[in-house]
């Protein structure tokens, strides 16, 4: 392998990783607050990606249409928290699991039966999609521009976190929910704040994912979601800075192994359970991650 | 009490005789297939309902069962015709044994992967599992995929024997009932309660909690493999694709209809849900409502399924039996 | 000494929950920890019972370092709990409450259960005699059927208190057990405790901020103030002590 062909595998890697993490952010909001893992989170990106889609399809401009998948993604994160989640805080924490269980199948079979389980082709504009040559590298625009929307998303989310009081009413949330409602802090609208903001993000990471492969369907969101989630654990759950540690990481891997070695490229999304499994047995709290369920007594 | 219990399995072991011997195909086989989801349901109402941690793992364990047992069946002969994209490894063609065995070790096989998924799953507290064996049904199809000395890859494994019948399935039942009743009637199956209300409590109760999950875990993996040798009879043609989280996902239903926790409440579910599909199978067809052509909807079932699911959990999480079982009926009191 | 707590000191994070505490516990006494809220008690109880590890210092129980061992397996080697906020199991009925601390005590396997082979006949029936007999003794034996939620709250008490009792051990350690009872419940509840500890020769580790409760039973008593020692002898010392008085303030008024 050469200097050339690695830059660009470099390349890939970061591009392939963004979208694992701007997907792992919403796991690790959403567990960090309500200890949920929120199963139809990479479904809400798949929402996402084809809000986009119709709406694009049907005439919108396509800047207009990421606003609008950003808002659809953000209104169907915040139902599912109201309709599904909300009315079972203070139930045995497996109910909740499978009504998440039971939102996400609901919207990969509602999306199939409205538009089929084949996969559509997503088009979007020409300065997205082309490619510049430099230096004999090929660098396709989308490898530009995803992992500096990433990284302006992932400060924008650390400035919210950190520095504003909507922050600070997460961070705590994250602590003791009952205590924070002491305070006077509407907890529940901390709660969809976060469903909102995970939303958002995921609806992105989708669109980035239609324009990179670049084609949409129902189940795209089921083995994306599980590698972003495998990568929020990875980076340590509840932490956001580790949620984009953890999804570079894995980004990289699977680009970086395949292209090393092409023989295990049928194991590519393997990768991700491996993680997970390594981090389970070696360092449970991940990279970034503290132990959440320390003040148990 | 013992009087009632012996005449109930009698009278159940009777009905099977009965309806294989004198229902036409289509009710034997419909019979056939609530009896394998009950098996496969019994198992997983255990980890689920009984020690309470969130699996996902239905799907994996009844691929590996089915593999197990298909590739233990299916002569020598057979496989060599079959493999196309690779010969078959001299392993694969070694392993033959009659249908029980097959059985038995796909249960073990299964169980023993579960054992290994403990380990790194238990050790955390939490939903974890859940995580772990929903990611390990995209594994089990990956690596069928990518091994096809061993499987045959995508083509998967055809004309496999079909031995399985509703005397196999309905016994099989009968036994899976009456062994899950007998661990939650013990030591282990209070200590698995246990640990489903408090797990802390139950640590200061002295109880190993990582060996208790681990024991339901793997007798739960047992089962499904079981089952899914017992299916892969019944279909006799099996492929990766085939186990996907669909499978899971009913299971689930059926033990949240039935009630987490009753095994009793487990066979109601299973004769509900998978009657149920049978009956809403006009969702997914052509339909004419008011003279408008619907068109088919292949998977409109399952968005009412998922709908289903979601309700029960807002309003009646306690499902038909709440984690009562017909038994208790009986033991009340003393 | 039974049970002896070498400089222990327990940090999370920055913050030092107990610094360099060291005391003993003798056989057959009733040993009180008080103090504030936030002193450290319910700390060192988790210390003790294996939840947490202590950034310094040793536990011996029975002349044995126990630290480093785990939750399940301090029980087995002799030290029970209750908790601060009652943890019965809720979905079972108060026998199986109590028969779930004799677990260990069933001495079958996993395949004698699934099979239902002789030895599980004999050790089920053997500790189901046993926890019948244990709910006698706290006056519970009507209620063995009655689900455990529905009990009343003093009730429960006493079936945690049985429960921890079924694991067998020398060193039972309780965890603010008078808290939430009127009067006449706490006195039934102090006869119990004495009478239970003679009768199994029990040594008792308890938190309480009950005073009156505390002066009734305790021999020695450790009064713990940001999780250091302030004061270590007789209640009735304790309550005249200047430091304790300043630490406690309000607190002693009621006593």
């Amino acid at each position: 392998m050469d200097i050339l062909t690695f830059m660009q595998q470099m390349i890939n890697g970061i591009s392939l990783g963004s979208m694992y993490a701007l997907i792992a952010i919403g796991y690790t909001l959403v567990y960090g607050v309500l200890r949920l893992i929120n199963f139809a989170h990479g479904d809400i990106m798949m929402v996402g990606a084809f809000a986009a889609y119709v709406a694009h399809a049907s005439g919108v401009p396509f800047e207009l249409s990421v606003v609008l998948a950003i808002i659809v993604a953000m209104i169907t994160g915040i139902l599912t928290d109201k309709i599904a989640y909300k009315p079972l805080r203070d139930a045995p924490k497996i109910s909740l699991l499978i009504t998440a269980i039971g939102i996400s199948f609901f919207l990969e079979n509602l999306f199939n039966v409205l538009f089929g389980g084949i996969p559509r082709a997503f088009s979007a504009p020409d300065y997205l999609t082309r490619s510049i040559h430099f230096e004999g590298i090929i660098i396709p625009m989308t490898v530009i521009i995803i992992p500096t929307v990433t990284l302006v998303l992932l400060f924008v989310m650390l400035w919210i976190l950190n520095k504003t009081k909507y922050g600070m009413a997460i961070r705590s949330l994250a602590f003791d929910i009952p205590t924070v409602k002491l305070m006077g802090i509407n907890a529940d609208f901390i709660i969809m704040l976060v469903f909102a903001m995970g939303s958002a993000l995921a609806a992105i990471g989708g669109i980035f994912y239609a324009i990179s492969y670049p084609s949409i369907d129902p189940l795209m969101g089921v083995i994306v979601g599980l590698k972003a989630f495998a990568a929020a654990v990875l980076g340590g759950i509840g932490s956001v800075a580790g949620a984009v540690i953890g999804g570079f990481i894995l980004g990289f891997t699977e680009i970086v192994v395949v292209a090393f070695m092409p023989e295990l490229g049928g194991y590519k999304d393997a990768f991700a359970f491996i993680f997970l499994i390594l981090v389970l047995l070696f360092k449970p709290t991940g990279i970034m991650g503290q132990d959440l369920e320390r003040s148990r007594f | 009490m013992k009087l009632i219990k012996l005449s109930i399995l009698a009278i159940i072991l009777l009905f099977i005789w009965f309806a294989q011997s004198h229902f036409d195909a289509y009710a034997v086989s419909i019979l056939n297939n609530i009896a394998i989801f009950a098996i496969l349901a019994l198992s997983y109402n255990l980890i689920n309902g009984v020690a309470g941690q969130f699996s996902l793992e239905p799907n994996g364990f009844v691929a590996i069962g089915a593999y197990v047992a298909a590739l233990f069946t299916l002569p020598a002969a057979t496989k060599i015709d079959m493999y196309v994209l690779q010969d078959p490894s001299p392993l694969v063609l070694a392993m033959h044994t009659s249908f029980l065995p097959a059985l038995l070790l796909s249960g073990v096989v299964a169980a023993v992967i579960a054992f290994m998924l403990s380990i790194p799953v238990f050790r955390v507290r939490g939903d974890y599992l859940a995580i772990v064996t929903l990611g390990f049904g995209f594994i089990i199809r990956i690596f069928a995929m990518n091994q096809p000395a061993m499987t045959n890859g995508a083509l998967g494994l055809n004309d496999i024997p079909d031995t399985e019948n509703l005397y196999w399935s309905g016994f099989i039942m009968v036994v899976t009932f009456v062994i899950m009743l007998n661990i939650i009637y013990s030591k282990y199956g209070r200590a698995m309660k246990a640990v489903r209300d408090d797990e802390d409590a139950a640590t200061a109760m002295g109880i190993n909690t990582f060996w208790i999950k681990t024991y339901a875990f793997m007798t739960s993996a047992f089962f499904e493999g079981v089952g899914g040798g017992l299916m892969a009879s019944m279909l006799t043609t099996i492929a990766p694709d085939q186990f996907t989280f669909l499978l899971t996902f009913q299971l689930l239903i059926i033990i949240v209809l039935g009630g987490l926790g009753s095994m009793s409440g487990t066979i109601v579910g299973a004769i509900l849900v998978m009657g149920g599909t049978e009956w809403l199978r006009f969702l997914d067809q052509n339909m004419d409502i008011f003279g408008y052509n619907t068109g088919a909807h292949p998977g409109l079932r399952m968005v009412v399924f998922s709908m289903l699911l979601i309700v029960m959990m807002l309003f009646a999480r306690k499902g038909i039996f709440g984690n009562k079982e017909l038994t208790d009926i009986f033991r009340r009191g003393k | 000494m039974i049970l002896e707590l070498q400089n222990i000191t327990m940090q999370f994070g920055g913050v030092t929950a107990i610094d360099d505490l060291s005391f003993g516990v003798k056989a057959g006494q009733i040993y009180g920890l008080i103090g504030p809220n936030g002193a450290g008690k319910t700390t060192l109880f988790n210390i003790v019972t294996g939840n947490y590890k202590q950034t310094k210092g040793n536990v011996v129980f029975n002349h044995e370092e126990i630290s480093g061992t785990k939750p399940n397996m301090i029980v087995q080697r002799g030290i029970a709990r209750t908790f601060q906020n009652i943890r019965l199991f809720k979905s079972m009925n108060v026998l199986e409450n109590v028969l779930i601390g004799y677990h260990n005590q069933a001495n079958y396997t996993y395949i004698e259960s699934i099979f239902r082979l002789p030895r599980h006949f004999l050790y089920e029936k053997k500790i189901k005699n046993e926890a019948m007999e244990m709910l006698e003794r706290f006056g519970l034996a009507d209620l063995a059927y009655t689900n455990s939620s529905s009990l009343s709250y003093g009730n429960q008490r006493k079936v945690e208190i049985a429960r921890a009792l079924a694991t067998n051990p020398r060193l039972l350690l309780l965890d603010e057990p008078a808290a939430g009872m009127n009067s006449s419940e706490t006195e039934d509840l102090s006869n119990i405790i004495r009478k239970i500890k003679d009768e199994f020769g029990l040594t008792i580790l308890l938190i309480e901020h009950d005073m009156k409760f505390v002066n009734n039973m305790c021999d020695i008593v450790l009064v713990l103030d940001y999780g250091e020692e302030i004061f270590e002898g007789k209640p009735s010392e304790a309550i005249v002590n200047e430091k304790v008085v300043s630490a406690y303030l309000g607190d002693f008024t009621n006593a």
